[in-house]
This record gives C-alpha cells, sequence and structure tokens, in this order.
C-alpha cells in the first residue's frame, strides 16, 4: 500500500489527464446543449497536463514496485517525458483543428464524447510510452485502441466514416488478440510479465529459444499494427480515408508516436544483450533481429511510397506517406545504437509538425469544397495562396527536401544507419524517397500549373486559422535551417531506464 | 483415469487460437469475425491461468485473466455499437460487401 502511494506523484499526467476527463464529462453534463466551453476546457486541461510532464521531466524511476522485486509496473524517465511531451503538443494542435472542423461541427451533439474519448486515447498513450510490463502495455495499448475506434467512427453520417471504424475494431481486435497471446507465451516461459526481469532472465539463463522468438514475433505482430509497418499496415489507408480529419491527422502523429515509444522499449529493454564499446547494441540472438527488422522497414516505406503513386485522394494519399515515413522511422531503429534512437526522435518531432500542418491545410479545403479529391485542387493555386503554398512547404518537408525540416529528419536517420554501417539499406531508402517525390510534386502541379474547369470560389480562412497555419508552418522551415536546440533537446532525452 | 497435465491445457488453448484465426479469415459476417476475435482471447486466456497453475507463479495468471475478461468485455461492446451502426447505415453486416473505401 505504502509502495502505491509513494508512486502516486509518478503518475501526476496520467492523474490530471484523468480528472481533466472528469471534469469534461460533467460539464458536459451540466451544459447540456452548449457546447461553447467544451473546447476552452480541454485546452485548458491540456495546458494543465503539459505542466506536469515538463515538471516531471528528468525524473528516472520505477513506479509501482512489488515488493519483491526492484524493477516496477512502469519507468518514469526522460524519453517517455519526450513522447509524452509530443503527444500532447500534437493533442493540443488537433484539439485547435476540431474547432473549425466542418465535419467535427456537423456531429456537434457529439463534441462532449468525441473530447472524452481524445482524452481516453492519450491516457492510454501515455501509459504505453512508460510501461515497463506487458499486462500494462496490452491494457494502455486497448484502452488507446477501443478510444480510436469509436473516434474514427465519431459523425457517422458518411458510409465511409461507419466503415473506417468497422476495418478498425476487426483489424484492432485481431492484432491485439494476437499481441495478448504472445505475451501469455512469453509469461508461460519466464513467469513474469515485467520486461525488465524477462531481460534478466534472457541474460542469464538459456530460455527455449523457439517459443520465445515465437512470442516475441507475435509481441511485434500487435506493435506494428500501431505503427502501421506491412504487412500490419492494410487497415491503415482504408481507416485514414474514412476517418474525420482530424482524427487522421491524430492517428498518424500521436498514435504512430506511443506506437514507436512502446516499439524502441520493447526491443531496447527486452531484447538487448549487451552494448558495444562504440555504443550500439547487441540483442538477443534467438533470430537475427537485425535482417527481421530490415526486411520490414523496407518493405513498408516500399509499399507505402509506390501505392501512393496512384492515389488520387490527398487523405489516402497522405496515409500511404504515412505508412512510407513509418517505414524510413523505423531505419532508426535498425541503427541499434542510440544515435539511431535520437534519430528516431528527432524524427517524430519534425513529421508531427509538418504531417499536422499538411493535414490541416487539406482540413481547410475541404471545410470549403467538401472534397479530398485531387481533382478539386485543379488551379486552387490561385484563389488560395497561402493554402497552397504552405501545403507545398508541407509536403516538399515530408518528401525530405532541403531547407526543409523535413530534410533534417532524414538527414540524421541516414547519418545513424551510415555510421552503424549500412549503407546499402540507406541507399535504398534514398531511392525510396525519389519516389515518393513524385507523388508529392503531382499535388504541387494540380494546384499551380493545371487549370479548373469550373470557376472555383476564393477560399478564405479567418485569422485564428492563418495564425495556427503560420505557427505549423514556422517550425518546418526554421528547423530546417537551426535545428541544434532540437536535436540537444533528443540527446538529453534518450535516456531510457536502466541503460 | 489420465492425468492432466500442463500440455493438455495448451493444446486446447492453441486449437482455440487457430480456430480463432480461422475464423476471423473465413467468415464474412461481422459477428462471427468478432467471435474469432474472442476466442483469441479466451485461448490466452487458458494460457495465462494454466502457466501460473502448473509453474507455480504466484497469482499473476490469474490476475491477467481477469483484467483480459474484462476488456474483452468493453471491446465487444464496442465492438457491437460499430457493427450496429454499420446495420444502420449499410443494411448489412456482410464485410464483403461494406467496400465503398477502395483504390
Amino acid at each position: 500500500m505504502d509502495q502505491i502511494l509513494n508512486s502516486l506523484h509518478y503518475i501526476k499526467p496520467e492523474i490530471s489527464a484523468a480528472i481533466a476527463l472528469s471534469v469534461l464529462v460533467i460539464i458536459d453534463l451540466i451544459m447540456g446543449k452548449n457546447k461553447k466551453y467544451l473546447s476552452i476546457v480541454m485546452i485548458l486541461g491540456l495546458l494543465a497536463t503539459t505542466y506536469f510532464i515538463i515538471e516531471q521531466f528528468g525524473n528516472s524511476s520505477f513506479a509501482f514496485n512489488s515488493d519483491s522485486s526492484k524493477f516496477g509496473l512502469l519507468a518514469v524517465d526522460s524519453f517517455g517525458s519526450f513522447f509524452k511531451l509530443l503527444i500532447i503538443l500534437s493533442s493540443l494542435i488537433v484539439v485547435l483543428f476540431s474547432i473549425t472542423s466542418y465535419e467535427i461541427k456537423k456531429a456537434k451533439e457529439r463534441l462532449g464524447e468525441y473530447y472524452s474519448l481524445i482524452w481516453g486515447m492519450i491516457i492510454g498513450m501515455f501509459f504505453l510510452v512508460m510501461s515497463a510490463d506487458l499486462i500494462v502495455i496490452y491494457l494502455a495499448l486497448e484502452l488507446l485502441s477501443l478510444s480510436s475506434y469509436v473516434l474514427a467512427g465519431i459523425t457517422k453520417d458518411t458510409l465511409r466514416n461507419s466503415e473506417a471504424s468497422l476495418k478498425y475494431v476487426i483489424y484492432g481486435g485481431v492484432s491485439s488478440g494476437i499481441m495478448l497471446f504472445g505475451i501469455s507465451i512469453l509469461f508461460g516461459n519466464t513467469g513474469t510479465t515485467n520486461i525488465y526481469e524477462i531481460n534478466a532472465l534472457f541474460q542469464t539463463q538459456q530460455l527455449q529459444g523457439l517459443v520465445v522468438t515465437l512470442s516475441a514475433l507475435l509481441i511485434f505482430a500487435g506493435i506494428g499494427f500501431k505503427i502501421s509497418a506491412a504487412p500490419f499496415h492494410f487497415w491503415t489507408p482504408d481507416v485514414y480515408e474514412g476517418a474525420p480529419i482530424t482524427i487522421t491527422a491524430y492517428l498518424s502523429v500521436a498514435s504512430k508516436a506511443a506506437g514507436f515509444a512502446l516499439l524502441l522499449r520493447f526491443t531496447k529493454v527486452t531484447l538487448i544483450d549487451s552494448i558495444n564499446t562504440d555504443g550500439s547494441w547487441n540483442l538477443i540472438s534467438l533470430i537475427d533481429w537485425k535482417t527481421f527488422l530490415i526486411i520490414i522497414s523496407i518493405l513498408t516505406m516500399t509499399l507505402g511510397n509506390f501505392a501512393a503513386l496512384w492515389q488520387n485522394n490527398l487523405k489516402r494519399l497522405l496515409a500511404y506517406s504515412s505508412i512510407a515515413h513509418a517505414g524510413y522511422i523505423l531505419l532508426g531503429l535498425i541503427a541499434l545504437s542510440n544515435e539511431g534512437l535520437m534519430a528516431v526522435m528527432i524524427y517524430f518531432v519534425i513529421y508531427a509538425i509538418m504531417n499536422l500542418g499538411a493535414f490541416f491545410v487539406v482540413m481547410l479545403i475541404a471545410n470549403k469544397t467538401g472534397s479530398e479529391e485531387l481533382d478539386d485542387y485543379r488551379g486552387l493555386g490561385k484563389v488560395a495562396p497561402l493554402l497552397t503554398v504552405s501545403l507545398a512547404i508541407f509536403l516538399i518537408s515530408l518528401t525530405g527536401l532541403p531547407p526543409t525540416a523535413g530534410f533534417i529528419a532524414k538527414l540524421y536517420i541516414f547519418l545513424a544507419l551510415i555510421n552503424s554501417k549500412m549503407i546499402i539499406v540507406a541507399f535504398i531508402a534514398l531511392l525510396n524517397t525519389v519516389v515518393s517525390l513524385y507523388y508529392y510534386v503531382r499535388v504541387l502541379k494540380y494546384m499551380f500549373l493545371d487549370k479548373s474547369e469550373k470557376e472555383i470560389a476564393p477560399i478564405k480562412i479567418n485569422f485564428a486559422n492563418s495564425i495556427l497555419l503560420i505557427v505549423l508552418l514556422i517550425p518546418t522551415i526554421l528547423l530546417g535551417i537551426y535545428f541544434t536546440p532540437l536535436v540537444e533537446f533528443a540527446k538529453n532525452s534518450i535516456a531510457l531506464l536502466g541503460f | 483415469m489420465i492425468n492432466i497435465t500442463l500440455y493438455h491445457y495448451l493444446i486446447v488453448s492453441s486449437v482455440l487460437f487457430c480456430l480463432g484465426i480461422f475464423g476471423v479469415i473465413t467468415r464474412k459476417n461481422a459477428i462471427m469475425v468478432l467471435m474469432g476475435i474472442e476466442l483469441i482471447l479466451n485461448a490466452a486466456n487458458i494460457n495465462f491461468v494454466a502457466f501460473a497453475r502448473y509453474g507455480n507463479f504466484g497469482n499473476s495468471g490469474q490476475l491477467a485473466a481477469l483484467f483480459v475478461i474484462i476488456l474483452a468485455a468493453a471491446e465487444a461492446a464496442i465492438a457491437m455499437a460499430i457493427v450496429l451502426n454499420i446495420y444502420k447505415t449499410f443494411t448489412n453486416i456482410n464485410i464483403d460487401e461494406i467496400d465503398t473505401l477502395k483504390d
């Protein structure tokens, strides 16, 4: 009991999020049909939670230990805090999107549920990035998933919306079930669900190699679903296209970040054997994990990039592009060194900004034209210069061309790869970037070079939205030129508890 | 009288797991697919309890199974709500016919 009370101050951000969720639900009940203040309550809750995350930064300890063990259920460290900060900031931006989103406005009577479910996702992701126990991983993953299944179909008024949530719940249910089966086998072979204890067992005694490998692969299947890595990416295009665009943006950034944080922690903590003098990690040699991850990563980015080539819906195109980006981010893990870890974190910050920005512009255009089809983007360059130019910058950054931030993100990934002597993999990734240039630039061609057959009304956006757009635009360009603070910040946050 | 060992439980759970996967892949009705998912979760549950009982791992296996039962119920509730919504919009729940989103 004392142990539980002592650990409570380690989960202040989560407690703050849970209180904010309850307050939101109560205010929604009291206010009845008046939904004006919900967004403000939501933003205040997010800011309070941000404060507690920043306060917690730099802590390094286990929380909720059992009496007999020195390892706990949660690992509070700066790695987790970094991802929590990323998640909360993208939540803030997505809530700001939701205020103007036409799709969300139409489903106004469900705004209370919408925001509460976003809180549900946030709490799930928070526990996911700091979990050090397989059962906590499963619980947090389900909390995240269950909220996002409903959010994918929250507006209910279009066919594609309902379809997205059905596909999401079926694929998600299967993959989390498979993951749970893997967890149960790993539990049976080690007698514990704590990943630190499992690692200690790996190092000291010979375990049933085949069975343990199988269970680790099953767990990877569950994580692979969350980060939409091939071959578990089939849900991504359909769900991303069908879900409301704010939720698409949120899934592609925050939920993916949480999935990657879990993957990095699980790989490093559970499977590590020893650390070489040059800083690279040796993984437990059950199977060749490196080759396995290289195959997954190259498959993911190639499938994503090539499928994106013939997409005519911008939301679907960005869905495939986010699959491709998951492939690039996996390259950082393949480097199997702290340098690669740092590259992943830098990539995620930049990816979050530019991807949210791209989705924001698509949302603002869809608010007016009611469509995300590329055909409707013809000639938009003349009537909406600010929107189209910012979309162009975000897309160039997603390609990874200098002087945008996307270049720096890719640069660090490639540097990490080259330093761990994987030139061929880096070369394949580079070729993939060239392929991706085609479909990103194709959007620019539609906007600026093609002429519209019909007359299009000028698209005006209000002052607040242009400010938000510029706030997203500035780091996209600035981080491409002046990136030292971001690199320093990532370098200071790579400390995983115990290593 | 056969002596029930850990292996008997593991065989039952593996069979359940395979049946679950088989159901998910072959069934067209969304409800049947969800039942397949339940089978997978229950296979894991049998594993947890059997390992905890025969491996002398204390209560942790039973506790894990309890958590999984609760989550399976929550997941079933949410999935049913989504299927109901699908039935209202598409008037059928055959997952092969729900394909407005395609390349």
